[in-house]
């Protein structure tokens, strides 16, 4: 596919189109073969902390095809909703970098404000709201003039950042103050703070949008908030046998569609935790590569992809069975992960 | 970035935060009902006027001067890193109808610190971190108690503050000398460097910081092949061509040593560790008050989020963060932690929550941080650095323990001589 795509001439809406007909064909042909066979060809895009780069692993053969150069300190990741851009932070440039993906390179900066970690576009991809850990800010970005339009004070050191199923409310975390804020997204203003465990690193919500789920790094916890009443309804705590509570450090969460199975990456206890969603009960630690932190599922969700920062690979866990399949080699320290949906 | 003088309140007033007007905005924003249900405090959460957290700090008159002029203390040593979580916690404070102030008792020499604690109580301080050298320490404490008042120690490493002499009422946030010298031993018998030359000065303190070395050499299987005292003869630390003579002297003194390792140096009164590096007689590494240091902070600290701390530091007060910065804003962030979870002001809540499993404290280690129950003492790792670099961190690899690794650093429960009242 990626060969394809080069010798393509450099138009991206041609080349959009006939990716999408060479896509439509392919399922015609494929699809009953499709439900046996392995996951389709989606791209992961994994960046690489240390490295300064981004790996793209073709989740069809699950290896690495490409990796593509970027500034200092890559972490948070995420695609365009047109997937045109794949947008990550590089926050020792204190910026955000657009790659081109058919280019395959870095073709512009966004401003957001110093060392930025983690970001999220709004559901229409009209705006990219950012956590500054250095002020305290959540900035937000408009993404047709590419200029900072607006900046909402949080917490010290904001960092996880959630949407509403309903794309109204935006939600952020903050490391050393240790709230989840609810940011009204059509004022931008704060609305609700709720107090959580040490060190919040993340937040997801439900798909149906009934309770949302943040990890506390330090805490060792998952606080299962209820959105609409601003208030933590039940805790989530993990143990590993033979292993220290001081190592179980929760940070990563993801929930299937159907909102029956979350799954939390457990940072240096090189685990993630298969939880029961509707009953919050812990069901099985999956084994994979050191420090996991960020995860990602292939579209389909066959696949659950993991960042290991210190092991320098992503595991690849094969969703209905819970088995860890493989590992993948990518470049040093890698941290987060998104992947193509098209 | 103004200083407060003896008992001015500094916090809020003098800062960049943007003043009570924007706290007003930020609050007027909360429905009350909202505001009830989020934080869950009950009838509390209504009043208008802020849960006022005053918190002392006993600020000693001087500090060490050093050899080396980059690590020369700066004037506001402690106090700046007390005000950044101060501030932490306002911001935090924003959002519970919390505020926190700092009441900087700067003593001069000779000032009795029990005198400075009774204006502290007076004023209706019961939370107090204290810069004090041991004895100081303890005159506040004892002075303190029958106010109720609680201490954190964000400066002493005497381990008899922990042992024989610990308090009921006293909180530690800086390591002690064992810690810190386990720390180092655990790195240096990692590495196999297993023969030590100690070399330690012939000040009381450096005294103590080599009976701390040698018994982390007991523990854990090291070798001290030889001791020398390096005697503090006076004179200025730094002279304009002092360099020549300190080239001269120092091989010679350390010249005809046994077979060893490492020179592991004790001389927290800066009179000679930092001659050491490169001018050993034998090429040797040098470890302890110089070359390879065992310490709860270092201003090249990048680790776990750290570099988002060393900035912020850095943009407030211009200079790099010290340990007794670190020391005194975990101190100060530990009262910010149990208030915003307890929601008081009473030091009995706030002493019960800290002590209690309940205490989980971020504070940039990679691991949340906790009070050893027998002594007060927080457990952290140990950091090893060389001035310009992280070069390992303590506890390491290998080194287990049944309860908490981080309990390989320093006195045990089963070793400890604390009886706390």
């Amino acid at each position: 596919m990626q060969a394809a795509m080069t010798g393509l001439p450099n138009n991206k809406v041609t080349t959009g189109k006939l990716h999408m007909m060479w896509r439509a064909g392919l399922l015609g042909f494929a699809l009953v073969v499709m439900l046996a066979s392995p996951a389709n060809a989606y791209l992961a895009y994994v960046s690489n902390e240390r490295s300064n780069t981004v790996s793209v692993i073709d989740t069809d053969k699950l290896e690495v095809i490409k990796t593509i150069k970027v500034g200092e300190r890559p972490r948070g990741i995420e695609l365009t909703k047109d997937e045109k851009y794949c947008l990550v932070a590089v926050g020792d440039d204190d910026t955000i970098q657009m790659i081109d993906i058919q280019k395959g390179e870095v073709t512009a900066n966004l401003p957001s404000g110093p060392d930025p970690e983690l970001f999220i576009l709004s559901p229409d991809g009209q705006h990219l709201y950012i956590a500054n850990e250095n002020d305290n800010m959540v900035s937000v970005v408009d993404m047709a003039t590419r200029k900072r339009v607006a900046d909402v004070k949080v917490g010290v050191e904001p960092e996880g950042m959630a949407i509403s199923p309903d794309g109204k409310t935006l939600i952020n975390t903050s490391e050393t103050t240790n709230m989840a804020h609810f940011i009204d997204l059509a004022t931008r203003k704060l609305v609700a703070s709720v107090l959580v465990d040490s060190r919040p690193r993340f937040a997801a919500f439900k798909n149906d949008a009934s309770e949302l789920w943040v990890s506390s790094e330090v805490g060792g916890t998952v606080s299962i908030i209820d959105p609409a009443k601003h208030a933590v309804t039940d805790k989530i705590s993990f143990s590993v046998a033979g292993l220290r509570g001081e190592a179980i450090q929760p940070v990563g969460i993801n929930i299937t569609k159907d909102d029956k199975t979350a799954f939390v990456a457990l940072g240096p206890a090189n685990r993630v935790a298969v939880i029961d969603a509707k009953s919050h009960k812990v069901e099985k630690y999956l084994l994979v590569g050191q420090r996991v932190w960020h995860m990602a599922f292939t579209p389909d969700q066959k696949y659950l992809l993991t960042t290991n920062g210190i092991s320098n690979d992503v595991s690849v866990i094969d969703v209905a069975s819970l088995k860890v399949i493989k590992s993948i080699q990518v470049g040093q320290q890698p941290w987060g992960v998104t992947i193509t949906k098209h | 970035m103004n200083l407060a003088r003896n008992g001015s309140l500094i916090g809020k007033s003098d800062r960049k935060r943007g003043g009570d007007a924007d706290r007003d905005a930020v609050l007027i924003r909360f429905p009350a009902c909202t505001l009830a249900i989020l934080l869950g405090l009950g009838a509390a959460a209504f009043a208008a006027e802020p849960l006022d957290v005053k918190i002392g700090y006993l600020h000693r008159p001087q500090h060490q001067e050093t050899i080396s002029l980059v690590q020369m203390p700066p004037p506001n040593d402690g106090l700046a890193g007390a005000q950044m979580a101060a501030d932490d916690n306002d911001t935090t404070g924003r959002f519970l109808n919390q505020r926190y102030s700092l009441i900087d008792v700067h003593l001069k020499a000779g000032d009795d610190p029990a005198a400075a604690v009774k204006q502290l109580a007076s004023q209706g301080v019961s939370l107090v971190v204290a810069d004090l050298p041991a004895d100081q320490l303890l005159k506040a404490a004892d002075a303190g108690k029958p106010h109720g008042m609680l201490f954190f120690n964000a400066a002493a490493r005497d381990d008899r503050l922990r042992q024989e002499d610990c308090r009921a009422n006293v909180i530690h946030t800086a390591p002690s000398r064992a810690m810190l010298a386990d720390g180092l031993a655990q790195y240096l018998v990692w590495k196999k460097w297993m023969r030590w030359l100690l070399v330690v000065g012939s000040h009381e303190r450096d005294k103590l910081y080599a009976a701390a070395l040698r018994r982390s050499a007991k523990r854990f299987g090291a070798k001290i092949v030889q001791e020398r005292v390096f005697e503090d003869t006076g004179g200025a630390r730094r002279t304009d061509s002092g360099i020549a003579q300190i080239q001269q002297q120092i091989p010679v003194f350390t010249q005809e040593a046994p077979s060893y390792d490492v020179l592991v140096a004790a001389d927290e009164s800066e009179v000679f560790a930092n001659y050491l590096p490169y001018r050993t007689w034998d090429a040797r590494p040098v470890a302890g008050s110089a070359g390879l240091v065992p310490t709860s902070w270092d201003p090249s600290n990048s680790l776990w989020g750290a570099t988002q701390m060393q900035s912020r530091f850095t943009a407030l007060f211009k200079r790099q963060m010290t340990d007794i910065d670190m020391q005194a804003w975990t101190a100060v962030r530990m009262i910010g932690e149990a208030v915003s979870r307890k929601n008081t002001t009473d030091e009995k809540t706030i002493f019960a929550f800290l002590k209690s499993p309940e205490l989980a404290l971020g504070a940039f280690k990679g691991q949340k941080l906790t009070l050893r129950d027998w002594d007060l003492q927080l457990r952290q790792p140990i950091l090893l650095t060389d001035g310009r670099m992280v070069v390992s961190v303590s506890p390491q690899p290998g080194f287990l323990h049944q309860f908490s690794e981080l309990d390989t650093l320093g006195y045990d429960r089963p070793e400890t001589k604390c009886k706390l009242q």
